[in-house]
């Protein structure tokens, strides 16, 4: 699949600091990629490298298939964590003065403003002055300043904050409206739930490396432990679990179900699959609830920080 | 180059459109003429007041005739005697009294001259009657000695020496003056220039750091060209805030003097300076004659290469004061943290003033003032109070290429901290930082 956004080693040092050492990492074309990593991880700086606000020590940086150039700003929009406006500039002259940095003339830029204005029905701010706005009502006009000049790559990093539940949809529904346009999206955020909910492709930064990257599915793949939640209604309790206990790994489980169900998280060792568990508990009891455990992007994100942080301090040890 | 138009444009605007800005604008030049009539107005009330001062003549020396003078009314107490007219002193509105001794000679009479007052008089009224009593006794000496005080008078010589130079134009002392008003004003007018809008510049980084919209923007243009917008965006706007001031100004003054016939020219006349009393006496003397020279004298002086000089100083001390300015804006999350930083800024500005004021005015072309108009921090300013006495092309092509190599290498290291600064939030920043942040 094309790339838009390939990273080939990058490395970046400031004085003794290591924020990014030797990071590659490849965004598909139309995708919407997660980049995920703790605070201070180093994703800020490498959202930043992309956007040549600060340039890389080594390695390089490659846009559409080409080394990354100067005027590719006009085909990138980045809606920073830490982001905010002129305050006492008005909403309409403000926008239409970032649209014309990024490369749009000021009447494509009104044309399309009035456009997106009308779309969220917020025609009326035009005039007002950023000050004026609330918190969420400036983050939706800032949200428009970053995709009007409908770039290739977007960068959002948490888009979400500051949005109350229905804007965050409305802007959700934009973000896949914009991928379904064909623009791919780099988005970078601590709540797994909208990366489980969005992301096709992940990659994850830890302490200045990439320790983790693909498509999510596969992922889970790796990391899934073919581990099944089973409810099952027998009246010999205590004998079905000593049969269990002998053939597989088992664990109590939690969850809500009408009977008085053993429920229990069944783990098969090598070699064995499902098929032969259900057959297996089948001639044991009744199968009210059977469910394979598969990895969240959460447990995913922990298991390996936790992993990581522990081999790097092993090895610093 | 389109965007760093637009960044100016914005910059421009956003200062123009500010309500304190228009206001300022306006406001300051009818305060300051405002300022200038009130002393102007003033001096000339307390001029026409005079004060009083009684007198006690035990000498027998004095006639009424010798107390005479245009700001200070005598009254003459001797009848009364010395301690009835101490009583009547204290309890009166006269300033103070005065006391001639009896005394054998002159010498014994000036020795014992007091004066008495409640509180301590003015030293005006004080040099004025020292001024008559010299004159008076002096005189007296002279007679006694038997000098003819007719001869003596008629004696005296006016000398005015005319000035030309060896190829015969006659020059008019007058326009030394007039060299020492335009550079002074050129460098005042420079370090007030940086000192307004470089600390908008400042402010105005601040500004975009505090909202946060800094990585906004420098995802679309470069730090560079973002900080130079600011610089160039901030000077138009304060060309045009000068230039309003200098019509203002002018339209208020000559409206003022015309319509409420309030000579403000008096304010500076009452001053009680040395130099300007010379500029007075100067002034009188000037006959037709003098006149003509000093206006062609004015044309000759080379306003068209000074006007040049002054931009060319004007822009570059400006462009390397701003570029300061912007770093430092960068290094702070709020002005109050700025404080630490201002000092090495704002220490060359005004030793560049100081020194043109102390030096300049003396000796042009003295060790000092030649040494620091080449120093490309307090050049701009000492060097303009230079060139109206005529300087050497070749000082000033020396002193324009050291401050163009300043600055190209303050903005590149300023550009460094402004580069890293706009994205650092939360830590306090000290020197030891800035180094590191240039070496980024």
């Amino acid at each position: 699949m094309e790339k838009i956004l390939i990273a080939d080693k990058v490395v970046k040092n400031f004085g003794n600091f290591k924020a990014l050492n030797e990071v590659s990492i490849s965004v598909p074309q139309g995708s919407i990629f997660g980049l995920l990593g703790p605070n201070g991880a180093g994703k800020t700086t490498f959202i930043r490298i992309i956007n040549q606000i600060t340039m890389p020590d080594e390695g390089e940086v490659l846009f559409d298939g080409r080394k990354l150039r100067p005027e590719d700003v006009h085909q990138i929009g980045y809606l920073p964590e830490e982001r905010g406006l002129y305050k006492r500039m008005k909403v309409g002259e403000q926008a239409l003065y970032l649209a014309q940095l990024k490369g749009m003339t000021k009447n494509d830029a009104r044309t399309k403003l009035k456009e997106w204005f009308e779309k969220f029905d917020i025609g009326p701010w035009w005039n007002k002055k950023v000050e004026e706005l609330s918190k969420g009502m400036a983050q939706k006009v800032q949200f428009i300043i970053t995709v009007l000049h409908e770039p290739k790559l977007l960068i959002f990093d948490e888009p979400f904050s500051g949005f109350d539940p229905i804007n965050a949809n409305l802007i959700k529904d934009e973000i896949l409206n914009l991928k379904k346009k064909g623009a791919s999206i780099i988005f970078s955020t601590h709540r797994m739930e909208s990366v489980e909910e969005l992301c096709e492709y992940i990659a994850l930064i830890h302490e200045s490396n990439k320790v983790l990257d693909g498509r999510l599915l596969d992922i889970k793949k790796q990391f899934k432990t073919n581990t099944f939640e089973v409810g099952l209604v027998t009246d010999r309790k205590d004998d079905l679990m000593r049969d269990l206990n002998e053939r597989f790994v088992v664990s109590e489980a939690d969850f809500k179900s009408l009977e008085d169900d053993l429920k229990l998280n069944i783990k098969l060792a090598n070699g064995d699959t499902s098929t032969e568990l259900i057959r297996y508990l089948n001639t044991k009891a009744t199968i009210n609830h059977y469910v394979e455990l598969i990895p969240s992007a959460n447990d995913i994100f922990i298991q390996t920080v936790n992993s990581n942080s522990k081999t790097i301090q092993a090895n610093a040890l | 180059m389109k965007k760093l138009l637009l960044i100016i444009e914005r910059e421009f605007l956003s200062k123009v459109r500010n309500r304190t800005f228009i206001i300022m604008t306006f406001l300051s030049p009818v305060l300051m003429v405002g300022m200038i009539a009130l002393v102007a107005l003033l001096t000339k009330s307390s001029i026409e007041k005079n004060t009083s001062v009684a007198y006690v003549d035990a000498s027998g020396l004095f006639s009424p005739d010798d107390f005479k003078s245009k700001t200070i009314d005598f009254e003459n107490m001797t009848e009364i005697g010395f301690e009835k007219a101490k009583i009547i002193v204290q309890e009166s509105s006269h300033e103070g009294l005065l006391f001639i001794p009896r005394g054998d000679s002159i010498d014994v009479i000036a020795e014992g001259v007091q004066f008495f007052s409640e509180e301590s008089p003015s030293m005006i009224t004080v040099g004025e009657v020292e001024n008559l009593l010299r004159t008076k006794l002096e005189n007296e000496k002279m007679v006694q000695s038997g000098i003819d005080l007719n001869k003596l008078e008629a004696s005296k010589v006016k000398l005015d020496i005319k000035l030309s130079n060896f190829s015969g134009i006659k020059s008019s002392k007058l326009i030394n003056g007039i060299r020492i008003a335009i550079g002074m004003g050129a460098g005042y007018l420079i370090m007030m220039f940086i000192l307004i809008y470089g600390a908008m510049v400042m402010r105005s980084v601040i500004e975009e750091k505090t909202s946060r919209i800094i990585e906004v923007i420098i995802s679309s243009v470069k730090p560079f060209q973002l900080m130079l917008g600011k610089i160039f965006g901030t000077a138009a706007a304060g060309l045009t805030q000068f230039l309003i001031w200098g019509l203002l100004i002018t339209m208020i003054f000559v409206g003022s003097s015309y319509f409420f016939g309030v000579d403000l020219s008096e304010a500076s006349n009452s001053n009680p300076n040395m130099a300007v009393q010379q500029m007075d006496a100067q002034m009188e003397m000037i006959s037709q004659d003098e006149n003509q020279t000093l206006f062609t004298e004015l044309l000759n002086l080379p306003l068209v290469s000074m006007f040049v000089y002054f931009i060319l100083y004007f822009l570059l001390g400006y462009l390397l004061y701003s570029s300061l300015y912007a770093a430092i804006g960068a290094a702070v999350d709020n002005e109050t943290d700025t404080q630490q930083f201002m000092l090495p800024v704002l220490l060359p500005l005004v030793l560049g003033v100081y020194i043109g004021f102390a030096t300049v005015i003396n000796d042009p072309h003295g060790t000092i003032a030649t040494v620091f108009s080449m120093i490309p921090f307090t050049s701009p300013i000492v060097m303009l109070m230079r060139i109206p006495f005529g300087v050497p092309w070749y000082q000033i092509l020396i002193s324009l290429i050291l401050l163009l190599l300043t600055f190209i290498v303050v903005v590149w290291i300023a550009a460094k901290i402004y580069r890293v600064g706009i994205l650092m939030y939360g830590k306090k920043t000290n020197y030891k930082e800035l180094m590191k942040w240039i070496r980024y």
